[in-house]
């Protein structure tokens, strides 16, 4: 039964030896241990926070990139947009107009062969006009060289304007 | 609850891959074992004439292990012991301080300066004076032996583990450092911070020494071989030690509201709590000292029993070795089975019971702190 009782001499062995190591190791061994065990919790914590805001700005940036491109497609397909658009009116405007330089330079034209045709048909009736003088002079001076012609032409003159 | 059995759990299956070495140091066992007992039949003719003659006894073959001892036996030849000379320091009362080797003794077949080792009756294995009183015994006996090398491997590990980290704590751990702190972490994240609470850091130096003096030993007594296999932790003078220490920084950190709960339980009815039977306090108060004694009652009860098994085992070979040598050589073989099933259990109860301890002593130190409120008790004592 002497195993329940404690030993005096095994209890002051054990007092001094487990007070020695609790010592010697809460100085030397467990403080550094869980001074660095938090500080490397610190760490750690700080990392994955860093990571974390690091992600969080990345995503951030991410959807600005998108924001941004969208906006720069919009604007691309506005400015397509109206450059089409000005081209189909300066095309319209280009083809109306050419319409009407094209119609004015018909009407122009026109104008002018109207004028260059009066004036032509006026020469003309002038020349004939003159034309018609001198044969009427020649054929009257020939005509009338004899009396007896003169006569008969002034009778027959006579006649058809009493005809008329 | 369910994380933290998981854990020791998987704490024990990490502990495994130790084990094959330990299961290798399982055979000498077997072979010391029957060398000792060779020594002990011998023994036993030449002091206990009077019983029965070179007739093994297995109870005093296992309690001269599990017991302490003035000289570390190693093996007996024949009628020669071999076992390791340890210091042996008495005070008398009557002739003062003596401190001496004891292999003086011869194993008790001498007497020296009016001293002499007991080999029989109450008194066996100790040392006492030609009156027959006992001088006070502060020897460094087998088991004191067993605990300084222990010391020095708890020092040895734990200094450079503690290097290291001052060195460079962001460093990711590696070696020896990479299987303690696991273990450090676990006790500090799982076992003493909820346990104790925001107060936790002031008990971290003695909680880790505790669990990893009292882990240290149980696994050294596993080692059949010296230094290990001393009974240090199955020992109850060391045990009432270290619950002596619980109990010291229990007491010393117990809050106003600690006291006041053991004094005046709040949530209990005054008649109770008064004279003539203040029923309730008295409880409280031997609860102050079951809780300690509690603590040193398991781990020396534990690892004795686990002793107690290891050497049962050994002993059934010699019992059926003497009704046959052929019937000794068939059970050894199973005998050493169960052996070996007897270490992994073991190495299980060494972590346990380490485990069990500080996990205790982190809840008593808990309770001595705790700053309880108002609402706090009603619900408890609902």
């Amino acid at each position: 039964m002497d195993l329940l009782i404690p030993e005096v001499g095994t209890i002051i062995w054990s007092l001094i030896g487990f007070s020695i190591t609790f010592f010697i190791l809460a100085k030397f061994a467990w403080k550094p241990v869980l001074k660095g065990l938090k500080q490397r919790d610190e760490s750690i914590e700080k990392a994955l926070q860093a990571a974390e805001t690091a992600k969080r700005e990345v995503s951030q940036l991410q959807s600005d990139n998108e924001k941004l491109l969208a906006e720069t497609k919009a604007e691309r397909d506005k400015i397509l947009q109206e450059a089409r658009e000005l081209k189909e009116s300066l095309l319209n405007d280009a083809r109306e107009q050419a319409k009407r330089e094209g119609h004015k330079l018909i009407a122009d034209a026109r104008e002018a062969i109207k004028n260059e045709k009066a004036a032509a048909i006026q020469d003309i009736k002038r020349q004939v006009t003159e034309l018609s003088v001198s044969i009427s002079e020649k054929i009257l001076m020939h005509e009338l060289a004899d009396s007896d012609k003169q006569r008969e032409i002034i009778e027959k003159s006579i006649i058809e304007a009493k005809l008329n | 609850m369910h994380k933290l059995i998981g854990k020791v759990l998987l704490l024990c299956l990490l502990m495994l891959p130790v084990i094959p070495g330990n299961v290798s140091l399982a055979a000498p066992a077997e072979k010391r074992g029957e060398e000792f007992t060779e020594g002990h039949n011998e023994e036993t003719t030449a002091h206990e004439a009077e019983e029965q003659t070179g007739k093994f006894n297995p109870g005093d073959f296992m309690f001269d292990h599990i017991k302490d001892a003035h000289d570390w036996h190693l093996m007996s030849i024949g009628h020669r012991h071999i076992s390791i000379p340890l210091p042996v320091i008495l005070y008398s009362k009557n002739s003062g301080l003596h401190v001496f080797m004891s292999s003086k003794f011869h194993h008790g077949h001498a007497e020296y300066k009016g001293f002499h080792l007991e080999t029989s009756g109450e008194n066996k294995g100790k040392i006492l004076e030609a009156d027959g009183t006992r001088p006070l015994d502060l020897s460094m006996t087998k088991n004191v032996v067993a605990m300084i090398f222990s010391i020095v491997i708890l020092l040895w590990i734990f200094l450079a583990v503690g290097k290291r980290y001052r060195e460079n704590p962001l460093k990711a751990p590696s070696g020896i450092q990479s299987f303690v702190e696991p273990l450090i972490t676990f006790l500090r994240d799982d076992v003493i911070k909820p346990s104790i609470g925001p107060k936790y850091e002031r008990y971290m130096p003695y909680l880790l020494t505790l669990f990893f003096f009292i882990f240290i030993n149980n696994l050294l007594g596993l080692i059949p071989i010296p230094p290990g296999g001393a009974n240090l932790t199955g020992n109850i003078a060391v045990t009432l030690v270290l619950a002596l220490f619980t109990f010291v920084i229990t007491t010393i950190s117990g809050s106003k509201d600690y006291w006041t709960h053991i004094i005046n339980t709040p949530g209990v009815p005054a008649w109770l709590k008064l004279p003539p039977l203040p029923i309730i306090p008295l409880v409280e108060v031997i609860g102050i000292f079951t809780k300690p004694f509690v603590l040193m009652v398991r781990l020396f009860a534990n690892i004795t029993a686990g002793h107690i098994i290891a050497m049962g085992f050994i002993s059934l070979i010699y019992i059926f070795g003497q009704m046959a040598p052929a019937l000794g050589y068939g059970v050894s073989i199973i005998s050493i089975l169960f052996n070996v099933f007897m270490m992994f259990l073991e190495l299980l109860v060494a972590f346990i019971q380490a485990f069990v301890f500080t996990f205790l002593s982190a809840i008593y130190f808990g309770m001595a702190v705790e700053e309880h409120h108002k609402e706090h008790h009603e619900v408890e004592h609902a």
